[in-house]
């Protein structure tokens, strides 16, 4: 009896001593850590597909916002840590600008947007981060949808009001809303609003936060709305109620649009964004490298970068995540059809005669997050709580303006460069 | 009772079939949505996107066999698994004797004591993960699964002390006193009269200890690394993924737990034999 | 080891660890929701909290959620487990199926109610099929307020009253036949039985099962996030929306607070309300 008892004991301290010792690999593998490639099959692809031939053992481990901010905020704070390579996105690499380590030497000789590598000093002198990939919004329509187009619309060169025109003309034709929005928790709204509905209706994205231009926007999105699928508000990823026809046009970025795409290449378009009257605007969404401060090893994460940034590396990561390459490279022709079809659009967009960037704010530190809430607020209480849009608006324009002068941030495209903190008017 | 106006045997036939359609009921309404899970779980990524849905499954195991090829499944499911283990064997550890005391014995700080092991539930876990792994990382414990059965155990502790102090304070005094009076000590008489009879707590705590465990994800992905549990490893980005993933990847979830319980189901009852001669 | 210290060392391994690892950090926490930006303490973040537009409301739909699902979930666990004492064969079997949901993390339990409500889901997929309907109701639609708030408490139900069941099963075995003979024989039917002999020697596993599923569901999220999106906001993801994408840990831990106080109260209503006395039971 005392003998299998002290068997037993000793058969749990054996497992509880298994378990305290750390694994042997850990030193020597670069380890990234980023919220980009989610979804299992994109995180295979990225361990089997970009990651082959990195130099040296590299570890990628991909989390959602939560457990990535804590566990990066945790090395930080304890002054050590294995996190070698940080790869988010650019809002969610905003506040740590100072744990970062100055990383212009890793770009090699890839050539990267010069206007993404301003972005990438997050406000200070030094490269905080690199450039890695791009995605941005576009829209999808489902080739049925096309036949109820307005009178005189082409679909490439849409203004909101003919999509509101479109977007009426399904709802009642088809026996409800067929417009999507991707207004879920997860779906990158925000965006949304500061790059392609404010440069379109307000010339501005933070300036004229509140100006008449601006209200005609909200009247514009409050029209939409009511022909929108109202499940609206738990779609994150416009693929899936494309695919189940729940919507037939949506707004989203590439990457949330491919699986539409790669699913059913010949049922869908993709076509540029509409344009509001001061022009189209569009915005891009931006993934970035960086090294903390208490990288185990920085060199070799250095290499890594390298790596990651290499034309082709950057092309597989393209197949991988529908995340497009931020060096100029050719793109080829077999890649899967999600690629050439949003690809063109992109192209479309960016280059239509009435095209007017947005650029993705810079010089917030830890206050991106509240500036992003000011617009997703302003959204969900016009549009969704059916408040009065002025109003609304001069208390969101307050919260705005003490966001800015307390981050003292110069204003971006396509507000007019200030001297100090971007004005709210 | 005499003035009965349908016989005993009516009546007992009628409260018998009453009982067998609740017991029916409630069994569809549990089974039925882990049926829908199973079916798109076992479907083709179309098929879980089309409409209407087919209500048998298509037996499609692209969803199943990827998650399951997924470079490092069998390991973390290792992971998981040792660290429900020690979990379970840490919560009824320190569990077990505190819900003894309070059952058993007035104190000074009784309540305190009490009122803090249920707090450990009522303050959000993401929130406390900060400091924690600060800690952890400057002890050097981060990423080992005792380190990460600890936080489990902080979980689920205060389901084991409830629940034994539930099943302790229904066992009468005069029974352990009995023992006494018949030349036992305290500790034996706590083997052999007192422990049976709180097996099914112990059991439902185990089933708690296992459960909780599992199924935890934000500890999980935050002090893990190396040695990643299912849940962090494979099934954090459920959210993000697409459809026909999700009931995969929640399906999959759902195997190792349901087993356990299984395994244990018998204990929950042990009592029931000699409670109901 | 005498009988007076031997309920502290009973209870200290489990104290120590407690204060290792959750008073530790909570004092932490705590202390950044009375800190100010500028340093020094102040209540400007519980301010902050309560100025928001969202606060009210997710305090009401927090504690809605709660005073639904708590109380019915009582009943049907009770009504399922009195089942289960008159059931003579398979009960082992019939238990183990009423509690898998126990061990269906409450993301899963998010995903399968959502294949469920959603447009293209089950339910709308046999009201077609049945010819009740001719198109897809909106269920969980921005405007269907009600029908969402009836799928979320159906979905919380059949979630967790698996994790009551188990607690009242586990102290249901307790109560010796003989009191419930005992009671017949004086003329008690079964109401009666059931109210005057197994309710109040129920009473230990009663007050646990309501204190713990109390605390739990003033920390409803994932099932509701599941099933309307940003519409319905509860305590708790308002908690990590303010603590990750708005980075203000402060804000976050005043909400966090808010939550745990009102754990407290709850707590404190239960265990004054079913006191269970010393050496209770028979």
């Amino acid at each position: 009896m005392c003998s299998q008892f002290v068997k037993r004991q000793l058969a749990v301290l054996a497992v509880a001593a298994a378990g305290l010792s750390p694994a042997l690999s850990q030193a020597q593998s670069v380890l990234i850590w980023s919220t980009q490639a989610s979804p299992a099959k994109e995180q295979q692809a990225v361990r089997d597909d970009v990651l082959k031939g990195a130099p040296g053992a590299v570890e990628f481990l991909s989390n959602q916002e939560g457990p990535f901010l804590t566990r990066l905020n945790a090395e930080i704070q304890a002054g050590k840590g294995s996190i070698g390579i940080v790869g988010a996105l650019h809002g969610q690499l905003t506040s740590n600008a100072g744990d970062y380590v100055d990383i212009g030497k890793a770009a090699g000789d890839s050539k990267l947007s010069p206007a993404f590598m301003k972005l990438g000093k997050l406000g200070t002198a030094e490269q905080k981060y690199l450039p890695w990939m791009q995605a941005t919004y576009i829209m999808a329509a489902n080739k049925k949808a096309l036949a109820y187009l307005p009178a005189g619309a082409d679909v490439n060169k849409l203004t909101y009001d003919q999509l509101v025109a479109w977007a009426k003309n399904m709802a009642e034709k088809t026996g409800g809303p067929k417009f999507g929005f991707p207004a879920g928790p997860k779906g990158l709204k925000h965006r949304f609003f500061q790059g392609y509905l404010y440069p379109s209706y307000a010339d501005s994205s933070v300036t004229e936060f509140r100006s008449a231009g601006a209200v005609k926007g909200w009247e514009m999105m409050k029209e939409l709305w009511k022909y929108t699928n109202p499940a609206s508000t738990n779609y994150n990823f416009m693929q899936e109620p494309l695919l189940a026809e729940q919507v037939w046009v949506a707004f989203d970025h590439t990457a949330r649009l491919a699986d539409a795409f790669n699913g059913k290449p010949n049922d869908f378009v993709a076509f540029p964004a509409p344009a509001g009257p001061t022009g189209r605007g569009f915005m891009p969404v931006l993934a970035g490298l960086a090294i903390p401060k208490t990288a185990p090893d920085r060199a070799a994460a250095e290499k890594v970068v390298a790596h990651l940034l290499k034309p082709e590396v950057q092309l597989a990561m393209l197949k991988a995540t529908n995340f497009f390459p931020t060096a100029e490279v050719a793109i080829p022709g077999d890649f899967p059809p999600a690629v050439g079809i949003s690809a063109a659009a992109v192209k479309a967009q960016a280059g239509s005669a009435d095209a007017n960037p947005g650029m993705l704010p810079a010089g917030l530190g830890n206050l991106g997050g509240k500036f992003n809430q000011v617009y997703v607020d302003a959204f969900e209480r016009i549009v969704l709580a059916g408040q009065p849009i002025k109003p609304v608006l001069d208390e969101q324009a307050a919260a705005l303006r003490a966001i800015m002068v307390e981050a003292n941030a110069p204003c971006w495209e396509p507000d007019k460069i200030s001297a100090g903190a971007c004005p709210v008017k | 009772m005499s003035t009965q106006l349908i016989s005993v045997d009516v009546a007992q036939r009628r409260l018998r079939r009453l009982l067998l359609v609740g017991a029916v009921i409630a069994t569809i309404w549990v089974v039925l949505p882990i049926y829908f899970l199973v079916v798109n779980a076992w479907s083709s990524q179309d098929a879980v996107n089309a409409f209407p849905k087919a209500f048998v499954p298509e037996m499609n195991h692209e969803s199943l066999s990827f998650l399951l090829g997924f470079d490092g499944v069998l390991s973390s499911l290792v992971n998981s698994l040792i660290v429900a283990a020690i979990t379970m064997i840490f919560s009824i550890g320190l569990g077990a004797p505190a819900g003894y005391a309070l059952a058993r014995y007035e104190f000074r700080g009784k309540g305190t004591f009490r009122l803090l092991i249920l707090l450990t539930r009522a303050f959000p876990l993401p929130l406390l993960a900060l400091p924690l792994t600060v800690l952890y990382i400057r002890l050097g414990v981060d990423d080992t699964l005792v380190g990460l059965a600890l936080v489990h155990t902080m979980l689920a502790l205060p389901f084991a002390v409830l629940i034994t102090f539930s099943l302790f304070s229904g066992v009468p005094t005069e029974l352990e006193e009995a023992a006494w009076v018949f030349g036992c000590t305290k500790v034996q008489a706590f083997r052999r009269v007192v422990l049976p009879i709180a097996l099914p707590g112990l059991a439902a705590s185990a089933i708690f200890a296992f459960v909780i465990s599992w199924n935890e994800v934000f500890a999980s992905s935050v002090l893990m690394i190396q040695n990643r549990t299912l849940t962090a490893f494979l099934l954090q980005n459920l959210d993000v993924s697409p459809m026909h993933m999700k009931f995969a990847g929640g399906a999959l979830l759902v195997l190792p737990a349901a087993t356990f319980m299984f395994l244990i189901r018998k204990h929950l009852f042990a009592m029931w034999g000699i409670s109901n001669r | 080891m005498t009988n007076k210290s031997l309920p502290y060392w009973l209870i200290a391994p489990a104290a120590l660890f407690t204060v290792a690892l959750f008073l530790y950090p909570l004092s932490l926490v705590t202390l950044e929701a009375f800190t100010a930006k500028s340093g020094g303490y102040s209540l400007e973040n519980f301010q902050t909290m309560v100025g928001h537009w969202k606060f009210g409301t997710a305090l009401k739909n927090t504690l809605l959620l709660t005073a639904l699902v708590v109380p019915l979930q009582m009943v049907v666990a009770l009504s399922l487990a009195q089942l289960l004492t008159r059931v003579k064969s398979g009960r082992d079997t019939l238990l183990y199926v009423w509690t898998i949901p126990l061990g269906i993390s409450d993301l899963a339990a998010g995903i399968i109610w959502l294949g469920i409500f959603e447009q293209t889901g089950f339910l709308n997929s046999a009201l077609i099929g049945l010819g009740v309907v001719d198109a897809p109701v909106s269920i969980l639609g921005f405007n269907d307020t009600f029908a969402t708030l009836v799928a979320i408490v159906l979905a919380e139900i059949w979630r967790s009253t698996a994790i009551v069941l188990v607690i009242l099963v586990s102290g249901i075995g307790l109560i010796p036949k003989e009191y419930a003979e005992a009671a017949e024989v004086f003329g008690a039917g079964a109401w009666a039985k059931f109210t005057k002999v197994t309710l109040p020697l129920l009473r230990p596993s009663l007050q646990t099962a309501l204190i713990l599923r109390s605390i739990l569901a003033l920390e409803v999220f994932a099932v509701v996030a599941a099933l309307s999106g940003t519409k319905f906001p509860v305590l708790m993801g308002e908690t990590y929306n303010w603590q990750f994408a708005l980075q203000d840990g402060p804000v976050a831990a005043a909400f966090a607070l808010v939550i745990l106080a009102l754990s407290v109260g709850v707590t404190l209503v239960y265990l004054r309300w079913l006191r269970v006395p010393r050496g209770a039971g028979l």
